[in-house]
């Protein structure tokens, strides 16, 4: 590799990268911000016109904020626990690609590059739950493992059926196939599939309802309890990343991606609003539901989520041999 | 540049196993292995092995955590040590085995084998693997599907029996 080619790709991911963190922080605020409307309130109001500044004024607040080590804890573990769960949280906006030929890199194993990067993410959560040495927080540690063992398969099965119907690992051809009809719009493999894609998506981000690592009422916070200041703000940011970044491919997988009417050059914009509409759906769910107890979020798994997964797969793979291959290939 | 790296890759697998077997500390030992394996995984990119990569983190993640659990549950929380070995005498048995991987080590290293047919291509991705899979390989693969498989149910024998 030349060396102008690897400062532009240098470039292109410090770019990438501070373009994910600011998404991501006023993110927080559009969450904020639609819950309080869910919720007949105004929510964020007075740090700038309509709250816009509230972000900043927050990550300004965590940086000022006194970094509390308890004494016991696990001091490596406690301290890199916070980057192990940024990382791969960032890393998995390395393969969406944005736009025909914009993105980082569009490898010919995108899907799986993802799923095995955000599967990362529970060595970093399992680390604070453990570094902290503290019962609610190992508590919340154990649940998160889990949890995220019973949803990694449907995850992973559901993401495969448009896989299977692109005939193709790669994002972008993923996208390409959907040209004309995008997968979602399959006479029931299809909204079946996007249906099991959110469930499991909705648990792979221990979101309500199924939130039973940080359940307020039972663990205080979960495996964050502990960490104040910056090491909080990490926690949260990542956990923000991988929603959206789970939502961007939600949107590039089931929702047609960049495909939409108008120029080519709005396709950015498509992808952004698709992935906005599938993550404000997950935030909807979020403020309507109430938390269902462990065996049933295991039971929902393993008895339902994998069973229709797997076959959902089995017709797709069924479609497609019997449509005379894939549409991408 | 791909032999620093390859070195660099293959220094930090080294220490995260020696760290692995050195901490006495079971979560320690496995967040070593979580590195060790990251690594081969880095070790298998290079060799254009992506898919490979991809399946062995995908993998190994489920398995670390399974192992975290078991390191929770088994053993003591908090607790430092894990207690002395109740099964010291098996140790002996290291000594033969370990012999032989070396005497293996250095074989490879005198005999030097020919290198595999085909060096992996740019499209070292699924598609080769899968084809691999269900042609040349495919009784293997069927058989390591039954031994899972009979795993999966002995498994729930035993579980069910205690329950």
């Amino acid at each position: 590799m030349t060396t102008a080619l690897a400062v532009r790709d240098f470039v292109a991911a410090f770019v990438l990268l501070n373009a994910v963190i600011a998404v991501v922080t006023y993110v927080t605020l559009l969450e904020r911000k639609f819950a309080a409307r869910m919720q007949s309130r105004i929510g964020p109001y007075r740090v700038g016109p309509h709250g816009l500044l509230q972000p900043i004024a927050d990550a300004l607040k965590l940086m000022m904020k006194e970094d509390v080590v308890p004494a016991t804890s696990d001091r490596w573990v406690f301290n890199l626990a916070p980057l192990v769960f940024l990382i791969p949280c960032v890393l998995i906006f390395a393969t969406i690609p944005f736009a025909p030929g914009l993105g980082l890199a569009d490898l010919n194993i995108g899907v799986l590059f993802f799923l095995a990067v955000s599967a990362l993410e529970i060595v970093g959560l399992f680390m604070a739950g453990w570094g902290s040495n503290n019962k609610y927080a190992l508590l919340s540690a154990m649940r998160a493992v889990n949890q995220i063992i019973s949803y990694d398969l449907p995850f992973i099965f559901a993401a495969l059926i448009p896989v299977v119907l692109g005939g193709t690992l790669r994002l972008g051809g993923i996208v390409e196939a959907q040209r004309g009809l995008w997968f979602v719009a399959y006479p029931l493999l299809g909204q079946l599939g996007f249906l099991a894609y959110l469930v499991a998506m909705i648990a792979a981000e221990n979101r309500v309802p199924f939130d039973i690592l940080e359940a307020e009422s039972e663990l205080v916070a979960g495996f964050r309890v502990e960490y104040s200041g910056m090491k909080f703000a990490l926690i949260q940011l990542a956990e923000y990343a991988h929603v959206i970044g789970t939502s961007y491919l939600g949107a590039l997988l089931f929702l047609g991606g960049w495909l939409g009417p108008g120029p080519a050059w709005l396709g950015l914009i498509w992808l952004s609003l698709k992935a906005l509409a599938v993550f404000l759906l997950v935030t909807w769910v979020r403020w309507s539901f109430v938390r269902i107890r462990v065996d049933q979020i295991l039971g929902i798994s393993w008895k339902l989520l994998l069973p229709a997964t797997l076959s959902l797969l089995l017709v797709a793979a069924a479609v497609v041999a019997y449509s005379g291959g894939a549409r991408g290939a | 540049m791909q032999t620093a790296v390859f070195f660099a890759i293959a220094a930090i697998a080294v220490a995260s196993a020696l760290g692995l077997i050195v901490r006495r500390n079971p979560i320690h030992g496995a967040l070593f292995l979580v590195v060790n394996l990251g690594s081969v995984a880095a070790i298998y990119l290079m060799l254009n092995a992506q898919f490979l990569a991809a399946a062995q983190v995908i993998i190994y993640a489920g398995a670390i955590m399974v192992l975290f659990v078991f390191a929770i549950m088994v053993l003591i929380p908090g607790k430092e040590e894990t207690g002395p070995d109740p099964l010291r005498p098996f140790r002996l048995v290291a000594i033969p085995f370990g012999a032989f991987l070396l005497v293996e080590i250095l074989l490879m290293l005198v005999v030097r084998p020919a290198p595999p047919r085909e060096p992996p291509g740019a499209e070292g991705g699924a598609e080769a693997i899968g084809r691999l899979l269900f042609t040349d390989y495919l009784f293997p693969f069927e058989l390591t599907s039954v031994l899972l498989l009979a795993a999966l149910v002995g498994v729930l024998a035993l579980a069910k029996r205690k329950a």
